[in-house]
């Protein structure tokens, strides 16, 4: 089957020295600075000085107000460019972290509503049932590779469109509390019990002001842990080290003893589990039910906030960050008659522009650390 | 006119970053001429020949086509001054059929459309002139090797080459089928085409050419009448030096098995039989060599011993039943393994070389405390490598890919005997390494093989067969069909062996 | 084997152009389901099933998706997957309706097509210049795609000044162009409609379907239908489709004959974008422009290309059955109901088949599932519309699961390739 996946993935960089560091951080740099230019192309059409609207964008940016929602809207976009940059660091293409989340959330939020538990344990329940949801969802792309060599970048496609006709019609259905007066469907709430405690009081400790109506969602503190929980796993474990071999090159690491089936399973259900988690900070921090008009495609804005920080737990941090300011900073432009959307073309042209300088960084390194070995050992004659 | 050389390479040199790949190569064929290019891995052969194709411009020198100056820029340019190339590894599209691969690119068109019709006239012209017998309108995915070559060669004759490259052509090829090339190689030569042999099958060599010109370094040494030289001495003229010659001086064989196989049999995910009711023995402190045809099921054998491939039959280590083993249980229960391709399936290129050290060892001691590895002492371990094998590079933390062929297999090699292995298995393990490397790198087989390693070598150089075996038997459409003392064999007797002409 | 017993088994057989299916298989097949549909029709009372009305429809909706299959089936023909088709297929639909508003619907479609080429361009140089893995490029190609189209969209409509009808996230109404109708049959005296309306088993459902496909059929629609056998001459009757291909089968082998293998690249996902443009273009001449409308068409057009095995016939094919399910789904619940009985029918067939075959655990299973399928049928009055929209999807991901070990993608295909460097 083709379709795959190629066989690698984008390679991490390996670290050796402080000039290819800086080679790595010079690609997003770069891919900002093009994707700032091709915008600015776009304010020029549209009639507005780019440097106006830049400024503004930093001015409304940096407000307290802004920066707690930027915080609290970059989470789920961390989460779901985890998701899928785990698979990328085996050369899986998760595209169907969409569904998966879409799935877990109109789940956990109908199995939250429907238990009685004590506080810290119905909340713990809910997230369990999130990261079980969307394990399960990811678990058949990954089934379908293994035994029957589906590729797993269309069957997650597939599976998008599935799982948001399923959630649909079991919202409309089974799982709807009719609220009179309303014509959105939706789950019944969750109860105070499963709900995630605000950050306020910490960021009021610290003398930090939050201005009224803006909460720092708790969930942050579960983005971290789970960020750490990544690195370790990727980075330090005997799994980790397969994972990354088998996405290098699937033949060696086979090879090395590696089984490349239970690899793409449990990449794939790992993966999954995070994806369940994407929905949670709206659901237990804010809107407490799944309706209609829950949140979508945060699913796919993970694949570019993955793609921005390639493998690296903190890579996928500042691309969630960088994707949510941009959102958050454009937000106001419409008053001085600028379409907020500049930012969707700029995260748009950043990833695609970061994934091309990301590949002449990686020829860069090559030719680089060929030239270094060279001149430590003598030119042989080669074929 | 019959002097005029059809191709005259003169003062070519070509320089890759840091390297020279080509230095002052003087090649001169005639007409009606089936001229042998040797040398070993890394001579500059295949350089050379595309630079000829076209598909690499020379720094220096000149190229003369039947006395005209030529340049060419891509091979379209090399192939519309009859200039046409066999690749080793065939340039087929599977999905095509004879027809369509041959005429790609010089395709006949009446009205727009591909005219099929003229060209199978002239293919199965062609191909009934050389006595080639192949449909135009069967699939490539269908056909066996000798047909893909010979699919290949009509591609080349089609656009009216004069001259045909052919790079390595025996090497994926049985005996007879060789047979076959070689009568085939007599009608062009009849036609009066010229056909330049990429060879480092001397005896072969021998057979069939009219002239010899031997490379070393990347430059010509000589050019010499097949007829004047032996296998011995074309042999020396390619290495430069004597020969080495990579004896074992005393048996150091004990009595205690390591390895046991019986009735061994693998089979091909189509169904051939590849390895056929196998069985075998080596004990500790023994060298098993297996000599044979590339393609006679030896990698096969191997992948099978490493649990890569589904077989059916026994298979023990030492006394324990190892035949439901997977991969990973089999590698930490002691075999290394020291694989043909070691781009494929020896390293992961773009890692550091102290990842790769890990590389198969991830789960053992002493890199693996519970879950977690130990980074650091990867980086130490892979410091005593380096130094051990005399690794050439500047640090262990450059990516694999940066280190030459003889290095990066110094770093395989260096790994797969740390650990205490107590059975390597190695495929063609100095398979592309220089001559220095080569001779390190059988020293440290002798030496691990004193301390008690059984070994079980394949190789395709029947000197370090012959060199490093305690027992040698020969491998032949999946079976074991001879066992020769190799303190009695000659590269001649194994020779024959291996093609079946002598049991 | 040898050579000559390989063409003494040959000796016979007509030469193999293409492996392809035969006419006469074809026909049967379609009297088959012709058969099947008259006969669920009839059982079920569901008029929609083969009525003119449904046909129509579903050659509508089955445009985009094999414009964008088409795209795909020549991008992939040179090797280059192309995800991307879903972000061409958006800037299609954007720029053919604002350009179809402002300057005539002509222009429109040309406008889409542009649109949707330099999309492809993009991919093109994302993957075949600078070597990026061709399902990232796509994947941002979307998210470009979509978002220069929400820009744009704002930007045009979203002002005090927008032209009537149209709003932040929507066009007003381009302007159609002519449709066409077979005469007599399906227009003026109109003789296929009278047939219909007699409701005679076979003879009126197989006036239904024709004059479904052939009347009020507007001419985005008939290029889109020439294009396919159009596809078909370029790519496996001329020189160029041969070389086009065969970079996509082996470039190495390809650029060794002198092909240029990175200009057949390309032509290829530039035309791939252009299809998709077009198939926008579809969407939005004669209706509007709506953010989100193309719901996935790109995507299914690439399932269409698998369903079809990339060719372009079985690409048509699986565009129209899809186009079919997307239509049923939008009338009426009956005729949805009536769908599950036509699965029931259709897996009976196979089962027959299968037990021809011998193969009876296979038999068992598919004549459980038949007998599954109308239990369900028998059993309920309506069957729920979210389920039946990802029908096409469900279709894929199962054909991908049976029959993946007989699908054949180019050799070539999400493979990388550089000049001078061998895989």
């Amino acid at each position: 089957m083709t379709l795959l996946a190629p066989e690698t993935a984008p390679p991490p960089v390996p670290r050796f020295d402080l000039r290819r560091l800086g080679l790595a951080v010079a690609a997003p740099l770069l891919a900002i600075v093009v994707a700032l230019a091709v915008a600015a192309v776009a304010l020029l059409v549209s009639g507005s000085n780019p440097l106006t609207v830049y400024a503004r964008m930093l001015e409304a940016g940096t407000t307290t107000r802004s920066l707690v929602i930027t915080v609290n809207n970059a989470v789920p976009l961390y989460l779901s460019g985890l998701a899928v940059a785990l698979g990328f660091r085996m050369g899986l293409f998760n595209i169907g972290v969409e569904g998966q989340y879409q799935l877990a959330a109109l789940l956990a939020a109908a199995a939250g509503a429907a238990v009685t538990l004590p506080g810290p344990l119905h909340l713990a329940f809910v997230l369990l049932v999130a990261c079980l949801v969307g394990a399960l969802w990811a678990a058949v792309p990954a089934v379908l590779k293994t035994t029957r060599g589906v590729s797993e970048v269309i069957s997650t496609i597939m599976l998008n469109v599935i799982a948001a006709g399923i959630a649909a019609y079991l919202l409309t259905t089974y799982l709807q509390e009719k609220v009179a007066g309303s014509n959105n469907s939706r789950t019944p709430r969750l109860d105070e019990s499963a709900r995630f405690p605000n950050l306020d009081p910490v960021l009021h400790a610290l003398g930090i002001a939050t201005p009224q109506g803006t909460r720092l969602g708790g969930f942050v503190l579960v983005a971290v842990v789970v960020g750490v929980v990544y690195w370790l796993v990727v980075s330090r474990s005997r799994f980790g080290f397969d994972l990354r071999a088998t996405g290098l090159s699937p033949s060696a690491s086979v090879a090395s003893g590696v089984s490349a089936k239970r690899m793409t399973i449990v990449t794939m259900l790992m993966s999954g589990a995070i994806a369940g988690l994407v929905g949670l900070p709206q659901l237990v921090g804010h809107s407490y039910s799944y309706g209609l008009d829950f949140t979508s495609g945060l699913g796919f804005t993970g694949i570019g906030v993955a793609l921005l920080g390639r493998g690296s737990p903190v890579g996928v941090a500042v691309g969630a960050l960088l994707f949510a300011f941009l959102e958050r900073s454009s937000a106001t432009l419409q008053r001085i008659d600028v379409p907020s959307e500049i930012y969707v073309i700029m995260q748009g042209s950043i990833v695609l522009s970061v994934v091309v300088a990301y590949e002449a960084v990686r020829r860069a390194g090559v030719a680089q650390a060929e030239r270094a070995v060279r001149r430590a050992v003598d030119p042989e004659v080669a074929a | 006119m019959t002097d005029v050389p059809v191709v005259r390479l003169a003062g070519i040199t070509k320089r890759f970053p840091g390297v020279v790949a080509n230095r002052d190569v003087e090649l001169t064929v005639r007409a009606g001429e089936v001229h042998a290019v040797v040398g070993e891995n890394g001579a500059g052969k295949s350089t050379l020949m595309k630079i000829l194709y076209g598909m690499q411009r020379p720094d220096e020198g000149t190229i003369t086509v039947r006395g005209e100056p030529v340049r060419f820029s891509s091979p379209r340019d090399a192939i519309a001054a009859g200039i046409g190339m066999v690749h080793q590894h065939f340039m087929l599209a599977d999905n095509f059929t004879v027809l369509e691969n041959i005429v790609l690119g010089a395709e006949p068109t009446r009205h727009g459309r591909l005219d099929t019709t003229g060209a199978r006239a002239k293919i199965v012209e062609l191909s009934t002139r050389y006595g080639f017998g192949v449909d135009p309108d069967a699939l490539v995915e269908d056909l066996g090797v000798g047909d893909r070559q010979r699919v290949e060669i009509l591609k080349v004759l089609y656009r009216d080459a004069r001259v045909l490259i052919l790079d390595e052509p025996t090497a994926v090829l049985v005996p007879h089928e060789v047979d076959e090339l070689f009568a085939s190689l007599g009608g062009l030569r009849a036609e009066g085409v010229a056909v330049i042999f990429i060879s480092h099958k001397l005896d072969e060599v021998l057979r069939v050419a009219d002239a010899v010109t031997v490379l070393r370094r990347g430059t010509t040494v000589t050019t010499v009448d097949p007829k004047d030289v032996t296998a011995r001495q074309l042999a020396q003229l390619m290495v430069g030096s004597e020969l080495p010659t990579p004896e074992t001086r005393e048996s150091t064989v004990t009595t205690v098995t390591e390895l046991t196989v019986e009735h061994l049999t693998v089979r091909s995910p189509d169904g051939r039989t590849v390895v056929e009711d196998l069985s075998l023995r080596i004990h500790r402190g023994e060298v098993l060599g297996i000599a044979g045809v590339e393609g006679n099921g030896q990698a096969e054998l191997v992948e099978a011993l490493l649990g890569l491939r589904a077989s059916s039959g026994t298979v023990r280590l030492g006394d324990t039943d190892i035949s439901d083993w997977t991969t990973r249980q089999r590698r930490e229960g002691g075999i290394g393994y020291i694989p043909e391709d070691r781009h494929r399936q020896g390293l992961l290129l773009s890692a550091s070389l102290w990842e790769n050290r890990m590389l198969g060892h991830q789960g053992r001691a002493p890199f693996s405390k519970g879950p977690w590895i130990d980074r650091k002492a990867a980086r130490t371990d892979t410091e005593r490598i380096v130094r051990e094998y005399g690794v050439r590079t500047p640090g262990i933390g450059v990516p694999a890919f940066a280190l030459s062929g003889g290095n990066q297999q110094k770093l395989v090699v260096g790994r797969e005997m740390s650990g205490d292995p107590s059975l390597l298995v190695a495929s063609h393990p100095t398979r592309g390494v220089d001559v220095g490397a080569q001779a390190q790198l059988w020293d440290h087989l002798r030496e691990a093989r004193r301390s008690g390693l059984a070994v079980l070598l394949v190789s395709a150089d029947l000197e370090e067969l012959i060199g490093l075996s305690d027992t040698l038997v020969v491998m032949l459409r999946g079976r074991l069909v001879a066992t020769l003392d190799p303190a009695t064999t000659t590269p001649e007797i194994l020779g024959s062996a291996m093609t079946g002409a002598a049991a | 084997m040898t050579t000559s017993q390989v063409a003494a088994d040959k000796v016979g057989e007509p030469p193999r152009k293409t492996r392809g299916v035969r006419p006469r298989s074809l026909l049967l097949g379609a009297g088959l389901l012709l058969f099947l549909l008259s006969t669920v029709r009839v059982i079920s009372g569901a008029e929609d099933i083969t009525s003119s009305g449904s046909f129509g429809a579903a050659l509508r909706l089955a445009v985009p998706i094999g414009l964008a299959g088409l795209g795909g089936l020549w991008a992939e023909r040179a090797g280059i997957v192309n995800i991307g088709l879903e972000g061409m297929l958006i800037l299609g639909t954007w720029f053919g309706a604002w350009a179809g508003f402002f300057y005539g619907p002509w222009i429109g479609v040309l406008a889409a097509i542009g649109a949707g080429a330099l999309g492809g361009l993009l991919h093109a140089l994302a993957t075949v210049t600078f070597g990026v893995d061709h399902v990232v490029s796509g994947v941002a190609i979307n998210l470009l795609g979509a978002g220069t189209a929400r820009y744009l969209s704002s930007l045009a409509y979203g002002g005090d000044d927008r032209p009537p009808g149209s709003g932040a996230t929507q066009s007003p109404t381009v302007h159609g162009l002519p449709e066409v109708s077979l005469p007599v049959l399906s227009s003026g005296p109109d003789l296929l409609g009278d047939l219909e309306d007699l409701h005679w088993f076979l003879v009126s459902d197989a006036a239904g379907i024709l004059r479904g496909l052939t009347g009020d059929v507007s001419i985005i629609t008939l290029l889109a239908v020439l294009l396919v056998p159009l596809s078909v001459f370029l790519l496996w009757h001329t020189a160029f489709g041969l070389r086009l291909r065969s970079v996509g089968e082996n470039p190495v082998a390809a650029e060794s004959l002198g092909v240029p293998v990175y200009r057949m690249k390309y032509i290829a996902v530039v035309s791939s974008g252009a299809f998709a443009g077009l198939g926008g273009a579809a969407l939005v001449i004669g209706s509007i422009y709506r953010e989100g409308q193309t719901a996935g068409r790109g995507f299914i057009g690439l399932a269409a290309v698998i369903f079809g095995n990339w060719r372009p016939g079985g690409l048509a094919a699986g565009a129209g059955l899809f186009g079919y399910a997307d239509a049923i789904a939008l009338r009426t619940n009956d005729a949805v109901r009536g769908l599950l009985l036509f699965v029931a029918l259709l897996l009976v067939v196979v089962a027959i088949r299968q037990a021809l075959q011998r193969k009876l655990p296979l038999t068992v299973a598919t004549v459980l599932i038949a007998f599954a399928f109308f239990l369900w049928y028998a059993t309920v009055d309506t069957v729920p519309s979210q389920l039946v929209g990802f029908t096409p999807h469900l279709i894929t991901l199962l054909v991908l699961a049976v029959a993946s070990q007989r699908l054949r993608p180019p050799a070539a295909d999400g493979k990388p390739y550089r000049r001078g460097e061998q895989t």
